[in-house]
């Protein structure tokens, strides 16, 4: 599948989109499609920091619990609070639904993620499609 | 993200198969290793399924399930009834030939060594279906607790290939496919008939979903049992049927309050912990683990097995630890999930008889917090009465 090229992706199945020192982060199409029908997402507050490589939250399935992981260091500006009512869009719409915005810390982090043809090698090789 | 799975391209020798397993796949099922069986958690959303369409298939219209890993023991002979009597805790006694009851085989000290459905299949034959986890275990138990009946105990465990069609309108599908009159088979009684042209298949008006359906028993070899899945699949194509997988199968239980074993029941819980008192017939003189049941009767039991419904933003999970205002521990969910049907999350758990009444109010752990619950009747759901 041809993953959008405005952003970059991790091993975890998040991607993060950049927007000047601002970005967006969410969960891949791949990762939506593995967990089944989301059902539940755990967010942090307006404030929260993040660290990257380090759990953010949690995305629910019906059938399991799955941790949210920072692509990259920063301060979260905004959650999105249909998810909390709506989750289903996850699983609709993966890369329209952003789950939190946050003011990178050092955009330098972006640099070791990975590129879209990158993580379409890597979800492939794993065994996704 | 973790815990993201890709569906394995093989499965190591060891894992078990049933006859549909390549069937699956090629639905394109997700699969799991349950118990040492390879079997579909759930089918692709691509083909409008997935835990929660399936789950609602089968509370609408109708939903196919392989439940082939399941075991089939046969009592048959003289002292077929007394053997059943023996092991098993529920009246046996009671059942007309073609009835079907739930039942429970007990260690000495009252607890579980599964659940259990006894059919009486004929004057002195009777056909037991147990757990997937636990077939080896069963029927060596029943065969060595019943050494002293004149009684053969056989183990058809991989004979047969098993489908539950399960929902409101499985009766529709099923007739399609059998000239057995369905409407004369009343729900926990069993009949024979032809399906998909095969003579004299068990058919069982029985299931694990909390909705009207049945089982039937047909020959294990993979063409049969492909042939027949394809053929349900399209009668029940008007109904809107879909493969289901043991995702829906835990969600569709557990709405229903259903135990699963090795959660609800378990070799160190008793009847009464469990609350299926009304399966254990106490009146009859001797069965395995009376004695001690009887013990523990007068002496009361420390945790009881209740319904929860979440109050706040959470769910609660499997394992997940039920803990007092202060953070201790004082129980344990048994099994946990969203409720797809009644949109709610729910949970069983075992928490102190004194925390039991209807309405109080208790805290799961999720993730080091407390979420508030509350102590709900049992079961979540019940399926709506034919008028």
């Amino acid at each position: 599948m041809a993953y959008p090229t405005d952003r970059k992706y991790t091993k975890e199945h998040e991607w993060i989109q950049p927007n000047g020192n601002t970005a967006a982060i969410g969960i891949t199409d791949h990762a939506q499609e593995s967990l089944g029908d989301i059902v539940f997402v755990d967010l942090p507050k307006v404030g929260a920091e993040l660290a990257a490589g380090k759990s953010f939250g949690t995305v629910e399935s019906v059938k399991a619990v799955s941790d949210l992981y920072s692509p990259v260091s920063g301060t979260v500006t905004e959650i999105n609070g249909e998810l909390a009512t709506s989750p289903e869009k996850v699983n609709k719409d993966a890369h329209g639904s952003w789950m939190v915005k946050i003011t990178l810390k050092d955009p330098k982090e972006l640099a070791s993620l990975l590129s879209p043809a990158d993580y379409d090698k890597f979800v492939e090789e794993e065994g996704g499609h | 993200m973790s815990s993201v799975e890709a569906s394995p391209a093989s499965t190591p020798a060891v894992v078990r198969q049933t006859a549909l397993n390549a069937v699956h796949r090629q639905m394109g099922a997700k699969m799991v290793d349950f118990n040492g069986w390879d079997m579909p958690v759930e089918y692709p959303a691509a083909i409008g399924c997935g835990i929660i369409n399936e789950h609602m298939a089968v509370r609408t219209g109708v939903g196919i399930f392989d439940v082939s890993h399941m075991g089939d023991i046969r009592l048959a002979g003289r002292q077929a009834l007394d053997a059943v009597q023996h092991i098993s805790m529920n009246d046996a006694s009671k059942l007309a030939i073609g009835q079907a009851q739930y039942s429970a085989l007990l260690y000495p000290q009252g607890t579980f060594v599964d659940d259990v459905i006894v059919h009486r299949l004929d004057e002195d034959e009777y056909f037991l279906v147990i757990n997937a986890g636990t077939r080896e275990k069963d029927f060596n138990w029943v065969r060595d607790n019943t050494r002293q009946f004149d009684c053969a105990v056989e183990n058809l465990s991989d004979d047969f290939t098993q489908i539950a069609i399960q929902g409101p309108k499985s009766v529709d599908t099923l007739q399609k496919l059998t000239d057995a009159d369905l409407r004369k088979v009343k729900f926990y009684w069993v009949t024979r008939g032809s399906v998909c042209g095969l003579k004299n298949i068990l058919i069982a008006r029985t299931g694990y979903t909390a909705e009207d359906g049945f089982e039937i028993y047909i020959p294990a070899d993979e063409a049969t049992s492909a042939r027949v899945w394809n053929e349900i699949l399209n009668a029940g194509k008007e109904f809107g049927i879909v493969p289901c997988g043991l995702g829906a199968r835990n969600t569709l239980r557990l709405e229903g309050g259903l135990s699963l074993y090795g959660h609800e029941i378990s070799d160190t819980i008793n009847v009464w912990e469990a609350r299926l008192d009304r399966f254990c017939k106490m009146e009859k003189p001797e069965f395995v683990g009376r004695l001690a049941l009887e013990k523990a009767k007068a002496e009361g039991v420390k945790r009881t097995l209740v319904g929860l419904e979440m109050v706040d933003r959470g769910i609660a999970r499997d394992g997940y630890k039920i803990v007092d205002d202060s953070g201790g521990e004082v129980g344990y969910v048994t099994s946990g999930s969203p409720a797809p049907f009644l949109k709610k999350n729910i949970a069983l758990a075992y928490i102190p008889p004194a925390l039991a009444p209807l309405g109080t109010p208790v805290n799961v752990e999720i993730r080091g917090q407390g979420v508030r619950a509350q102590v709900v009747p049992t079961p979540f759901y019940k399926r709506p009465k034919k008028s």
